[in-house]
């Protein structure tokens, strides 16, 4: 049997293939439940105001340490690269990593990236010596046009953030995944199991997903059934599948028939 | 003395430190980041930097997100 190997993202090695995010959880606890059900290594966060108002309020650290889980601040929230650069400049102080989600969003109804206003944070962090990875429109060229400028993972939408409808455009996310020299990662729209399959079944090296796990009825279950579903498309993508035929093909012998 | 931190006024005694102020709000140092009047303070100047009057501050932490 095939055997895999790990995710390599800037020097960082995961044999896990999906990323799971912290928002919209019952709890931190319940979040941290679901990120092991998923067998995730890394989560993405967000940077805030401290709330001084409430200091009990739970901690993300104290439920998903950054012991156990990668960190990937992102940029959420963020609609100029100004705004991104800012934050991201914070997160590193904050947590001291460098690896990073960046995304820079066009408008609040469609939280469709702003390609432009993203790639030129792309630039501006990459020289900073930040380890970028872009959420990006499943546009080929300016996937191509962040990869070139030195992102080390190109994270294209399968459809829009918290929408669960899957994988709308797979011939572009295959298109991005033949050009890459860096991983791809489906970032957005995963809602349930075969969503996943499919992003793992067309090539791509992982999938990043946070609603169609927090909202699902029964959280923890449906982490561990994105987890079956990363490794069962990926397993198949590795196994290569068989040719599409348009007519019957028998699977018993048509020789000795009685 | 007034300062403004997190986008709200607030009165601080002359000559409080960064740290100290932190310390005061009963915020966990650890896992914060502080910008001053837009420059990122790190943690190693947090107890040198010194609260000048209208100092505009942004403390920040990681909280969930997707």
């Amino acid at each position: 049997m095939t055997t895999d190997t790990a995710l390599e993202i800037a020097g960082h090695s995961f044999s896990s293939r999906l990323i799971v995010g912290t928002g919209k959880y019952a709890s931190y606890k319940q979040n941290a439940e679901a990120a092991r059900a998923a067998g995730a290594e890394m989560v993405t966060v967000a940077l805030r105001r401290v709330n001084w108002s409430n200091p009990d309020e739970e901690r993300l650290q104290d439920a998903l340490t950054p012991s156990e889980f990668t960190y990937l601040p992102n940029t959420a929230g963020c609609f100029t690269a100004d705004d991104a650069l800012r934050t991201l400049r914070l997160a590193r102080e904050a947590g001291g990593w460098s690896l990073v989600k960046l995304e820079v969003l066009a408008d609040q109804k469609t939280l469709y990236p702003d390609m432009e206003e993203t790639l030129s944070a792309a630039k501006a962090l990459i020289k900073d010596g930040f380890d970028v990875m872009v959420y990006c429109s499943d546009d080929p060229v300016y996937a191509r046009k962040l990869e070139d400028v030195g992102c080390c993972a190109i994270m294209p939408l399968g459809s829009l953030i918290g929408s669960g409808l899957g994988i709308q455009n797979p011939l572009n996310i295959r298109l991005i995944v033949e050009q890459a020299r860096v991983p791809v990662i489906v970032d957005a729209g995963v809602g349930t199991a075969s969503d996943a399959a499919i992003a793992m079944e067309l090539g791509c090296d992982g999938v990043l997903m946070n609603t169609a796990i927090a909202e699902a009825q029964a959280p923890i279950l449906m982490a561990s059934a994105m987890k079956h579903a990363v490794i069962a498309g990926r397993q198949a993508y590795l196994a290569g599948r068989m040719g599409r035929r348009l007519y019957a093909d028998p699977s018993s012998p048509l020789a000795g028939l009685i | 003395m007034q300062i403004f931190l997190n986008g709200e006024a607030c009165e601080v005694e002359a000559n409080s430190t960064l740290l100290t102020l932190v310390l005061s709000l009963g915020a966990d140092p650890r896992g914060i980041a502080i910008e001053r009047n837009l420059e990122i303070v790190p943690k190693s100047e947090h107890a040198s930097t010194i609260l000048q009057p209208d100092d505009h501050l942004e403390i920040v932490q990681f909280v969930g997100g997707g």
